[in-house]
This record gives C-alpha cells, structure tokens and sequence, in this order.
C-alpha cells in the first residue's frame, strides 16, 4: 500500500529521515485521488500539517511539463488563523521541497507583506501560497479574482476547529464558496484537533445545498460531508495531568491563586522550560509579578499576553525557541499549535473552563508523541478544585467539549455580499445559491439575503431617503455592481471581522504638560478598561503598577506608581471564556455523588459534607436555591454552574422581576458557578405564603420582555452591536492616526443604536447584534438551554444563615477594590466570620 | 421644560437652560438652538456610510417640543443649524415641511456656522455672522478673548460625571458671569469633554459653571465631579 500511494523519491526520502509514513498521512493521499474533501483529526505532533502537503507536493512532483506561456496558477491555498505560520512550514513543507529538490514554489501573503511581492505574486503565482482568511477576502473580491483562481486544486485550512466557531471562520466559509465556484474541482482539506462533533467540520468543508433541511431538528443536519481521517489514537501517549494538591489553605473565592505561587516555582525550577497558562492578562500580571517575587534563584520567567507591545512578544518567542528560558507565563496566545521550544510542562492556573481547551494546552508539552505531556492543574478556589477534578476526567477519557452549532452572522453576510459587488457584477439567484452553499449559511432564507442586500445598498431603512447615494445598484441587465470606484476602495479598508475592542497605547506622560509622545510605548489595552478608570487609579500593566493619569487621543498616560503600591483597579479577575456546559455537567455531578469525593482534597470533600449536613446537595438535574436572612438582608443564592456571562443575564433578569413582586432587590453577584441575589423583601417568606413563586422567578417567559427592555440599556449589547456596525461596513473601521479626529466630529455607535431601537427595531444591525447577543457577552442562548432543563426541577431550600456552598458566592458580594494581599487576607478574615456563622446552631 | 429649572445669568441677562439642550430668555421670548447639524446622516450616506435616515425628523421633532413649550416669538439658530451647505437639498420633503411650518410663524435669526456659512436661500430669516442683543453678542465659535455677554456653541460640550451609582456622558451647559458655551441639539452630534484644555482656556483662572442635561431635568455640577474621558 505504502509504496501505491507514495512515489518512490518520497518513500525514500521518509526511510532516509528514519520515518515510516503514518497511516492518516497516507489516508489524506489517497483522498485526494479519489477526488474526495477530507477532514484529518489527530493531535498536536502526529505530523498533522505535513500530511496535508503531501498530496499537493506528489502532485506537483509528478506534473508533466508545460507547454502553456501562461503562468500556472496558485495550485494549493493553504489557510491559517495565524499570521506566524512561519515556524511549523518551515519545518513540514520547506524543508522536504529542498531535500527531494522538488520544483515547488511556496510562497506566503500576510497582512505584512509588501504590496511589491503582492503585485509580483500576482503576476507569477506561487504553486503554493500560504496566508490568512483575511487575505483571502482580499483576494476573492479583487478583480482579478476569476483568473487567479481559476488553476486552484486544492485547499488547505489549518486548525479548522480554532476558526469555524467565529466570525472569522464565518467570513472564510463565504470565501471559500467564492472559491469553489471559481474553481469547481476545488478540494479541501480541514486539518483539526480532536472535537467533539466532527460532522461539524465536515459539512464546513464542502459545498451545502443540494439536500433537503430536516425540519424537525434545523441546524443540526448536515447534508453533505467531507470525508473524516482520524489519527490512530494511540500515536498519543495519554497525558499525565495532576491537580496541584497544595499545602496551603484553599482560599474560598478569587481567582489569584496566589496561595500556590511557592509551589508553581517549585515545580518550574524541577523542569526544563514550563509554560504557565492563565486565563486573563490580568492574571498573567499578577501570576508573574508573583513569581519573579519568589524568584529567589534568578529562574528566567518571562511574559507573554496579546496586549504586550509586538516586538516584546516576539523576543520571549524567540528567547524561548533558543532555549533561554525557565518558564513562561501567558494567556491563550500561546494556545494555538505552534512550537516554540522544547516545553517539558505546561501549569494551567486557574480553572480551564473546557475539556478541550485543556487538551488543546497540554499539547504544548512534549510534541514527542511517544512520551506523555505533563501537566498540572492549579486551582485557585473550592469551586475551581472541582472544576478541575472534572476536567482531568474528562481528558482522562478522552471527551471534548461539544461545539456550539454556528449560523452564520448576518453582518459578516453583508460585509461578503459588498465583497462580491467590489470583484464582478452578480445576480441575486445566483449569489443566494452561492452563500447557501456554504454550511453556516445553508439556512439563510430568501427574505434575509434580501433584507441584507437592501441593506448593504442603501442601509435597508424603512425610509427610503438614500436611494441616490446607494453603494451597490441594480443594473438593468439585473446584475448588481459597486456604485463607484471610491466603494471598492473602503471595502477594502474595512475587510475582516476582527474588531479589536478600540486599543489605547499605554505609555508615560501627563495629559496637561502636554503628552510626552516621545514616551515608551509599553503596549495595548483596551478602550472600555481605560474608561472605568479616573486619575489616580493604579493598576498593573506589563508587570509594573501604573498610575493612571488620563487619556490623550490614543493614548493612555501613565506614570509610575511609587513602589509598594497595591493596584486600585483589579478589573477583571474571574475567567474569560465560560465554562463549558460539558465540564459543568461533570461538576454536577461530582456534587451530588459523594462517592466520587474521595479524589478532591480534604478541604474540599470536607466543605461539601458540611453542605449536605446544613443545606443540601443538589441531584444532576435539579437547581438548588436556598433563601437566607443575613445583616438585614434576605439572600437568594442558587447554582446553576453555567459561567460568569450567563450568570450576570440571569441576575439582571432575577432582579428585574423580584422588582416586580415587590421585593426590594438591592443587588446580585454572579461567579462562574452561583448566583446572589440580596434585597429587602423575604423571598423565602414570599415562597411560604405562595408555594411556586421561586419556580416561577425561573420561568422560561423571563426571555421575553424583561429580556428585551434589559438589552435595552445594557452596555454590553450597545458594544455588540458596534462590533456588528463596523463588519457591516455601517461605520468605518478606525484607523491608526485617524483617531486624532475628535470625538466631537466622529459618529457614536450608541447613537445610532438607540434610534434603530426607536424606529426600525427589526433592521438587519440590531438582529445580527441579537444572535451575537445570544452566544457572546450575555450567553443569552445558554441561559435558555438551562431554564428549559431545570423546568420542574428547582428546588428550594430555606435556611436561617448562609450555606457552606453559598460562601464563595457571598465573598464576591461588595469587593471592594482593594487589591493583592490586602484584598485576600480581607476575604480570608470575611471568610472565617462567614464559616463561623455557618457552623452556628 | 420644567418649573424649577434653574437659571444662568450672563452679563446680568437671565437665561433658562433647557434640558433639550435649547437656551431661553424670557425677557426677550428668545429661543436659542445651537449646533442642530440637520441632515448630517445623510451627509455620511453621501460617503458610503448608510446611518439611519432619522435624525434631522428627530431633532425638528425636539424643537416642534421646545417651541410649544416656551412660545418664543423668535428664534435663534446660533450656527451649524445644517451639517453642510448641501444638506437642505438632501433633506426628506417631510422634513423641510415640518421645518418651515416651525420657522415661519417665528421671528427667525440665523447665525452662521462653519458648516454651514450660508443658510438656504429659500428659508425665512435674517442671516447674521453675529448679532447683538442688549447685553448679550451670539456669535457661532467663542472668541479667546471676548468676554462680555458671549453666547456661543461650536464646541459640543459634554461631561462626564461620575456618582456611586455609575457613569453619565451627557451634554451641557458650560458659562460663568461673562460667558456661555451651548450644547449641540441635533440628534446625531457627538461631543467635546468638559475637562479639554480648549474649555478650559474661555474661561477666566479656569473657573466655570457647569450645568448638564438629565433625563427630567437640567443638574448644576461642581467642577470637581466632571472627569474626563
């Protein structure tokens, strides 16, 4: 077989590298033969990426000479999330053209390459051109789009699974249904980490349509598919993943882990070179300021997150490929599959929110397949203790979390439709049938695409007042074109889908003497975090604690703070990704049977013994809410473990509706895992005399109006919707330099919010902004999920004090922001008064 | 439009700020509007920017509300009464109806603006650079050093302010004894923070009285709760 599907100067070049083919190498081979689309799976190292260039280098080796003046054309499109792709290539494509000397020419198209190479590589295509999903945007709307495609064989998308869920993978799917209309022998190849539901990514990879949608499941059928290789499992040494079992006291709530710093420095000095994974950039701060406090043996421990300054990013990066380094404490930037040295242990501090995720990190470790990655787990509160203990089962057995079935955004359509005016004229049918041949758009129905047609031309108002400025018209021969020149040129500005918050520079300088723009540079953050902030603030960037002065232009300015200050602004601890329905269910369950707890901690099996004695555990598919008295307020706690986001739209939404019934709500807090809710009104009292009411705060009818007049004011949907306005193309992306233009003249997103609300509440912007709405910052989707499974399931407790699971919770109530080590032994010695309460007969 | 607003003095002239954004004066039944920047949705359309079409019929809307408030019988446009010189020909039949319909029964006094240095030709009303009138001079862009009863917009102003229960980005009312600057009344304006520099430097040792809009009605501010953005 092995000699069948691998030409000889290959094999012989595998047996001179002392390699034996693998078996999904040799699979994806024969794909390609049989004319098929593929999807490969298989973990980090199993010689993913040089499987799928393989049969684009056979190909290409065995090419009869041409006779034909024309230059060939781009043969293969290999498509990566990330701009670096440099490393992993080199390594899997260069280096086996060079030494088969085959007559390949690669080439690669970034946001960074030179409009020159761009020309050139336009003139004379590459057999092979590696880029980005936002250069091919670029490409597919340019006018030369048909005859640079037209020679296109196949198609390669790294780490498939990292972009379908987004926007971006949105935006690519449109693109690529371009592509194979373009170019109709077109196959693709997926290259993806283990998921959960692959017939997902199948679907994704070929065109859609040609089948009949089950109209009792939609969205969850898949019609047509590409065909799935799935690495041996056992070309994977299992992980070996061990929860940090600390020696310290477990602290109740936060999310520091700063009880463990003495123990992670342990385990970096007992290894080569660790990588430190955390959650949030403030995290990674204050996990490295932490440790370079215990570096008592001068370890190199550097910093790595996405707001750093670039060239910062890249020394660590290289520091780290040279060997130069102990230890690196970073954020999910390092979380993608390429290598930056030899990583003999990843620390995940912090809950890691999914199975996959985890996986996904601990990948990092080892690319040796043949030796285990080593991790270790640190939680930084009882809750995440059980979090963790979840996780490991879960990649213990090999489980992923499910992936969230995407439809596709309805703004990324429009900015797709501009695209496809901006190349070459269309007719409606047929630029329909074309997107709908994509998965996530399969369902779009004719009433949509038209409504974001209309709006794409002239904002697809009520009011027809733009007809004469519209950007794309109806030809009489019923194509639709570019109004002018000058439209093409702004879709080009505007492409892409990722609208970074608004960053603001953070460098040293005082706004009233006059911005010393001169100043260091030290990196990015994001407008709305500047924006909480007044002078005099301090807080802790790029491992210094800054004081705030104020913001000039794109500027934050900043000074440095005295030494020994604690940063004032903690903003935002907990984690950012939610926890996945998946690992929730597991902590559920670990809850209710204490036989599984004889593998936590004795501080935590011990806590949830308490709970049982004092309160009660909740079974798998029950909501427990318990109702306390406590210093003059009566409290209602529940856990619903569906993570921060979902929490906070369930909180609003409990508080507006105990508004409603009188009870005086005063204020929620919501964690990852629970809820509180606290007022002057006795909800359990309210529950006596009305034996339902608590069910019936938990209603699934929650989700309508209250909902809507929520969203209303809700600073987060008003965000949302910018996102969705600068895709569109509603509102121009800015651009560095052009923020100098006052905010006097620029046009406020939460302006022309509000008047759609008013006059067109069911314009294309403010439903794309809804669907986002329901996945993004308020988790809408998943709060729904849970009110329909705990419907005839909530149980209410009601107690006379707090319960030991309700500690953590109520530590969150009124932090203040105080900081760092005050703020902890603050909780700690709230947190011994709470347990002594709880202990009282 | 509310019994207790409070009321500013410049140049010993007495002034009702209105929530709206709109100054009246009794003494004189004079309405002042500033900075109402019509059709400026319309002029982003022009540019490919399709923002809803609403806001010049929501900014007549408004002062159709302030004119049945106060029953002036004049008014005062003080400048950038239209986004550019074009905007009146791109305005919705509708609008320039209900515009006239407001002006014509008025005594109408059009200040010029840098957006708008000529006011259509077709509208009623005298058309002035500045004007004086009693105490007071309103001119469209405050001048550095004029300060003897200044009425003036240009500038947008807004504060922040920030209380225990949260943040509010609204426009305002900013003048001392000499001066005052207006907030903008069209829908679609944005805004200048109080704490910049350039408001700062109209005002004598920086001092200045500042009075923003609420949602029921208008608020002075100390000085020392505005911050800046």
């Amino acid at each position: 077989m092995v000699t069948d599907l691998l030409p000889p100067h290959f094999a012989d070049w595998f047996s001179a590298k002392g390699w034996q083919p693998r078996g999904h190498q040799l699979a994806l081979i024969e794909k390609h033969r049989q004319g098929k689309s593929s999807l490969l799976i298989a973990p980090t190292g199993a010689g993913k990426t040089l499987a799928g260039f393989l049969p684009t280098l056979i190909e290409l080796a065995d090419r009869p000479a041409r006779n034909d003046p024309r230059p060939a054309g781009i043969h293969t499109l290999y498509i990566s999330p990330l701009k670096a792709l440099a490393v992993d290539i080199e390594r899997n494509l260069e280096k086996p053209i060079a030494e088969m000397k085959l007559p390949i020419r690669v080439e690669t198209r970034t946001g960074d390459t030179p409009a020159s190479r761009r020309d050139r590589q336009r003139r004379q295509p590459p057999d092979i051109l590696l880029t980005t999903p936002e250069q091919v945007a670029l490409m597919v709307s340019s006018k030369d789009a048909e005859s640079y495609f037209d020679q296109l064989q196949r198609v390669i998308f790294d780490e498939l699974h990292a972009i379908t869920p987004s926007k971006r993978g949105d935006l690519l799917s449109l693109d690529f249904a371009r592509l194979r209309r373009l170019s109709p022998r077109l196959l693709a190849t997926g290259l993806s980490a283990t998921v959960r539901d692959p017939e997902e990514l199948q679907a994704w990879l070929v065109g859609q349509g040609d089948h009949t949608p089950s109209p009792r499941s939609p969205g969850r059928e898949h019609g047509n598919l590409a065909d799935l290789v799935v690495a041996d499992r056992d070309v994977a040494a299992p992980p070996l993943i061990t929860i940090l079992e600390t020696q310290e006291r477990l602290p109740w709530s936060g999310h520091t882990s700063r009880h463990a710093v003495k123990e992670i420095y342990a385990a970096i000095k007992a290894h080569k070179l660790t990588l430190v994974f955390v959650n949030t950039r403030m995290q990674a701060e204050l996990i490295f300021q932490l440790l370079w406090t215990a570096n008592d043996e001068n370890l190199r421990i550097a910093l790595h997150h996405g707001s750093l300054d670039v060239n910062q990013r890249r020394k660590v990066e290289s520091a780290m490929g040279k060997g130069l380094l102990d230890a690196v404490v970073c954020t999910a930037t390092l979380d993608l599959g390429i290598d930056w040295g030899d990583v003999d242990l990843v620390i995940n501090v912090g809950a890691p929110k999914g199975a996959s995720r985890l996986l996904q990190r601990i990948g990092r470790a080892n690319h040796r397949l043949d030796e285990p990655s080593k991790a270790i787990l640190v939680p930084s509160n009882r809750f995440e203790v059980l979090e963790c203990r979840a996780a490991v089962d879960a990649a213990c057995s090999g489980e992923q979390d499910a992936a969230m079935s995407r439809t596709g955004a309805l703004d990324v359509l429009a900015q797709h439709v501009l695209g496809m005016a901006c190349t070459a004229p269309f007719r409606a049918d047929d630029l329909f049938g074309e997107i709908t041949s994509a998965a996530p758009y399969a369902h779009v129905d004719r009433q949509t695409f038209d409504d974001v047609l209309a709006f794409v031309a002239t904002g697809g108002y009520a009011l027809k007042n733009y007809e004469r400025f519209a950007k794309i018209r109806l030809g009489i021969d019923g194509q639709w074109r570019a109004s002018n020149p000058r439209i093409v040129q702004q879709y080009r500005m505007n492409i892409g889908t990722i609208v970074e918050a608004t960053m603001l520079k953070v460098r040293f300088g005082k706004p009233r003497g006059g911005a010393m723009l001169g100043g260091r540079t030290m990196g990015e953050v994001e407008e709305y975090f500047a924006e909480t902030m007044v002078p005099g603030d301090t807080f802790i960037f790029a491992g210094e604690v800054l004081r705030f002065e104020g913001i000039v232009e794109d500027s934050v300015l900043v000074s440095r703070a005295p030494p020994k200050t604690d940063p004032k602004v903690p903003s935002y601890a907990g984690g950012k990704f939610p926890l996945s329905t998946h690992l929730a269910a597991r902590v559920r369950r670990i809850l209710s049977d204490p036989a599984s707890w004889k593998n936590l901690p004795p501080q935590v099996s011990d806590w949830l013994a308490l709970q049982q004695l004092k309160s009660l555990l909740p079974k798998p598919g029950e909501l427990l809410v318990e109702t306390f008295p406590r210093a003059d307020r009566f409290h209602l706690v529940t856990y619903p473990f569906e993570g921060r986001l979902a929490h906070q739209t369930l909180g609003m939404l409990l508080t507006r509706r105990l508004e409603r019934a009188r009870l005086k709500p005063q204020g929620f807090v919501a964690s990852d895992y629970a809820i509180s809710v606290w007022g002057l009104g006795d909800i359990g009292q309210r529950e006596a005399h009305e034996p339902g009411f608590i069910a019936q705060l938990f209603d699934q009818d929650m989700l309508g109006d209250d909902l809507e007049e929520w969203l209303a004011e809700s600073g987060l949907m008003k965000r949302t919707f910018r996102t969705c306005a600068v895709i569109a193309g509603l509102i121009e992306r800015r651009f560095p330099g052009q923020e100098k233009r006052s905010r006097q003249v620029t046009m406020s997103t939460d302006l022309v919010y509000d008047v759609l609300r008013n006059h067109e509440p069911n314009h294309i912007l403010l439903r794309a902004a809804r669907a986002d709405a329901a996945t993004g910052l308020l988790d809408v989707g998943r709060v729904a999920d849970m009110l329909q499974r705990i419907k005839g399931h909530v149980v209410h407790k009601p107690l006379i004090r707090p319960s030991p699971l309700s500690v953590p919770v109520l530590l969150e109530i009124g932090r203040e922001p105080v900081y760092g080590e005050a703020r902890d032994a603050l909780l700690e010695d709230a947190a011994g008064e709470l347990m002594q309460e709880v202990m009282e007969n | 439009m509310d019994g207790v607003a409070p009321s500013i003095v410049v140049n010993g002239a007495v002034l009702l700020p209105d929530r709206s954004g709109c100054l009246f004066w009794p003494e004189q039944r004079l309405l002042i509007v500033a900075d109402m920047h019509l059709e400026k949705g319309s002029a982003f359309a022009v540019r490919g920017q399709m923002l809803p079409p609403y806001d010049s019929a929501m900014t007549l809307g408004n002062l159709a509300q302030v004119i049945a408030f106060y029953r002036p019988e004049r008014l005062l446009a003080l400048g950038d009464s239209f986004h550019d010189v074009r905007a009146a020909d791109r305005m919705h039949d509708e609008c320039r109806t209900k515009l006239l319909a407001l002006i014509s029964p008025l005594d109408m006094l059009w200040i010029t603006g840098n957006h708008d240095p000529e006011i259509p030709p077709d509208l009623p009303g005298a058309r002035h650079a500045e004007l004086t009138i009693g105490p007071l001079v309103f001119r469209h862009e405050p001048q550095a050093f004029s300060r003897h009863g200044e009425i003036a917009g240009h500038l947008h102003p807004v504060a922040k302010v920030v209380t225990k229960k949260g943040k509010l980005r609204t426009r305002a009312f900013v003048s001392d004894a000499t001066r005052l600057v207006m907030p903008a009344f069209g829908a679609y304006t944005g805004g200048l923070n109080l704490r910049d520099p350039i408001i700062d430097n109209l005002f004598q040792s920086r001092k200045f009285n500042v009075h923003v809009c609420g949602c029921t009605r208008i608020y002075a501010v100390p000085q020392n709760r505005l911050f800046a953005d």
